[in-house]
């Protein structure tokens, strides 16, 4: 069923300003793929069931709207004291220079145009792929469009255990930078790594990863999202999850007028585990604040376990929003799926929409999910200052204690303290105006 | 140290008159207790004191070394020295026990012009403190008050007290939930902070306490009012016979 008129009009006006990347090899076939895909489907819109929560037109409309650049220059940087593989894009571009070489024990990574000029490469059978599974049952046409039309990223496969972690380090430099990227990851059999992201990217940023874990492969994804209040972003993550493999993925986001970050993941293999978390901070005062957290979880094996918790802080009109599901397929026995989503509104202006879903076909499983929205506990409260602690400081304690439960989901120690950290510094520097 | 005039409290959201016009003072280096039956306002005064939100004073002064204590924002008050040992500690999940204490304890210096703690001192005060109480390092680094026993909440509040060396020291109802091991315990840790500088109210419905916090005066409190104060001798004659003979006394 081809899309609306009103739809097909306004895909045609955002991919007019779009090329598809020439010498793409056997990207082509999948570019082009994603193309007649993303026509058939159109673009969002608010009317779209999936849409509803969340306004897409600043997303899919044809010129990115203009973002200032957040002065960071006196913040320490998000995984600063971590020992990792520096991969730098600035607006969205590749910047070699920058860059650490791209060599690290146990991981081959190179950058994505690199490996769609080779004729037989691991990528090929990625590239397109889990994103073209994701787009069933619910549609997500910036993915599509990201297919089609993303011209660098990159691609890593490990196939041991990486020494130390990768970091894709995104900076914004252009006002007007409108960036689509698009990464690869293949995890081999009992290979592990460690993927951290950081940074805005670009005033509009379109970003889709898709993450392929063997079994008994490991992957570890912590993720910060740039603080330029203006910022947008699209993102999409495509999991397959084999059996006895681990996945875990973490975003922390603060800031950002608009963020729906889309995580799809695919349990196909027995006893596996994939755990996707996300604490957001939204402050509506210095600019609008929306985000999106949108996942879907299928579990299509026996006796595997998902967690989903999102946590949220909003104050002076920040809007989150959060749309999980989890699906249970027939014989997926013994699944142990857990959702959780809640927002702290520390006033009468915010608002929080949950949308949690559960759908089941097999009859032996435990799923829980739960939503809540709430203020600041009083008594809480009450007793921290009783004991000196200026009422600010201490709501920023009760803030980070909300998300705790999200930030536990990092494994390693070192990139939790210094997620942990980082957030107590951005909550001072609120504070201090 | 603590002088209250008069203080008239009632609840803000309903027409309900708690304290009715309280006179109270407490001299530096004295313990005072207050006893009296269920629903007399001993609790109340204990909140208002502290700044809980919820009341209203419609008369009346209370000040703290001659500040006047109900100006005062809570946090200004817990720095001004004021501390009250909460019947009910509150269980804070996320906050870790160490990190609150700091914070509590630097904001408190940092508000009298004081400079910081430094983490290591912090460390060895904490570690010094706690082991007096008998609180062993796992809780320190639990949250606050999270999975503590009755005991161990109550032991936690003293080593608050002995880490913050508030002047005007609140108990309200420490007993309450104790076993006798743990009420030497906690009463150890009070009078070890007992001092020339220092004055303690400890409110209680039970005379046990007073045996080992022994009071230099005993008030009765009944209906929102102090109705009788007296030595030690009073909370014995409470014991023995009850509210029942004080009040129908001062009737």
């Amino acid at each position: 069923m081809a899309a609306p008129a009103v739809k097909q009009d306004a895909t045609e006006a955002r991919i007019a300003g779009l090329t598809l990347p020439d010498g793409a090899g056997w990207a082509t076939d999948a570019r082009n793929d994603a193309l007649s895909r993303l026509r058939e489907m159109g673009l969002p819109n608010r009317r779209d069931e999936y849409w509803r929560y969340t306004d897409p037109t600043s997303l899919t409309q044809a010129t990115a709207p203009r973002a200032a650049i957040f002065d960071d220059r006196d913040e320490a940087p998000v995984f600063g004291e971590i020992d990792k593989l520096k991969i730098i894009f600035v607006d969205g571009v590749f910047d070699a220079k920058r860059s650490d070489p791209l060599e690290l024990a146990g991981l081959e990574i190179e950058r994505l145009s690199d490996a769609m000029a080779t004729d037989i490469h691991w990528a090929k059978d990625l590239y397109g792929q889990r994103e073209k599974a994701g787009q069933n049952p619910v549609a997500r046409p910036l993915a599509a469009l990201n297919t089609a039309f993303a011209d660098d990223g990159i691609v890593i496969r490990a196939t041991g255990k990486a020494e130390k972690p990768v970091c894709f380090i995104y900076l914004h430099r252009d006002e007007t930078s409108d960036a689509i990227l698009h990464h690869l990851v293949k995890v081999e059999p009992g290979a592990e790594m460690t993927l951290l992201e950081v940074g805005p990217a670009a005033a509009r940023f379109n970003k889709c990863m898709e993450i392929d874990v063997a079994d008994t492969g490991a992957f570890h994804h912590v993720r910060a999202q740039g603080r330029d209040h203006e910022r947008r972003a699209a993102t999409h993550i495509f999991a397959r999850v084999g059996s006895e493999s681990l996945y875990k993925s973490f975003t922390l986001t603060a800031n950002g007028v608009m963020t729906r970050n889309e995580h799809v993941i695919e349990i196909v293999g027995n006893d596996a585990s994939a755990h996707v978390a996300g604490a957001a901070l939204g402050d509506g005062a210095n600019a609008p604040f929306h985000h999106d957290d949108t996942v879907f979880i299928t579990h299509d094996a026996v006796n595997c376990e998902s967690r989903q918790v999102f946590k949220k802080v909003l104050r002076n009109g920040a809007e989150g929003v959060f749309q999980g599901k989890i699906l249970v397929k027939e014989g997926a026995q013994k699944t142990d799926g857990y959702q959780i989503s809640q927002s702290l509104l520390l006033d009468d202006d915010s608002t929080f929409q949950a949308k949690p879903e559960l759908e089941i076909y097999a009859d032996d499983v435990a799923c829980s999910h739960g939503s809540t929205t709430g203020a600041i506990d009083e008594t809480a409260l009450f007793y921290l200052r009783s004991r000196g602690v200026p009422t600010d400081i201490a709501t920023d304690l009760l803030v980070l204690a909300f998300l705790a439960e999200a930030i536990e989901e990092i494994d390693s120690e070192a990139l939790r303290d210094d997620i942990v950290a980082r957030l107590m510094h951005w909550l001072e520097r609120r504070r201090q105006g | 140290m603590l002088e209250i005039k008069g203080l008239a409290v009632k609840l803000e959201e309903e027409d309900k008159q708690i304290l009715k016009g309280v006179d109270l003072s407490v001299e530096a280096g004295s313990v005072h207790a207050i006893m009296g039956p269920n629903g007399s306002g001993k609790s109340t005064l204990s909140y208002v004191l502290s700044g809980r939100d919820g009341y209203e004073v419609t008369d009346g002064t209370a000040t703290l070394e001659g500040e006047d204590l109900l100006e005062m924002d809570v946090e200004e008050r817990a720095a001004a020295g004021l501390f009250l040992a909460f019947q009910y500690p509150v269980e804070i999940p996320g906050v870790g026990n160490m990190t609150f204490l700091r914070t509590a304890l630097n904001a408190q210096r940092k508000a009298r012009g004081e400079e910081e703690i430094s983490a290591g001192d912090f460390l060895k005060l904490i570690r010094a403190k706690a082991k007096d109480l008998k609180i062993d390092a796992e809780m320190l680094k639990r949250p606050v008050n999270v999975g503590f026993s009755g005991g161990e909440k109550k032991r936690n509040e003293i080593l608050q007290m002995a880490m913050l060396e508030p002047k005007m020291c609140i108990l309200d109802e420490t007993d309450s939930g104790l076993d006798v091991d743990a009420m030497k315990l906690v009463s150890d840790g009070v009078n070890a902070l007992r001092d020339e500088g220092r004055a303690f109210l400890v409110i209680t419905h039970y005379q046990r306490l007073l045996d080992h916090i022994q009071p230099d005066v005993v008030h009765i409190m009944a209906d929102g009012r102090i109705v009788k104060s007296g030595g030690p001798d009073l909370a014995l004659e409470v014991e023995k016979n009850g509210y029942t003979d004080i009040l129908t006394e001062v009737a």
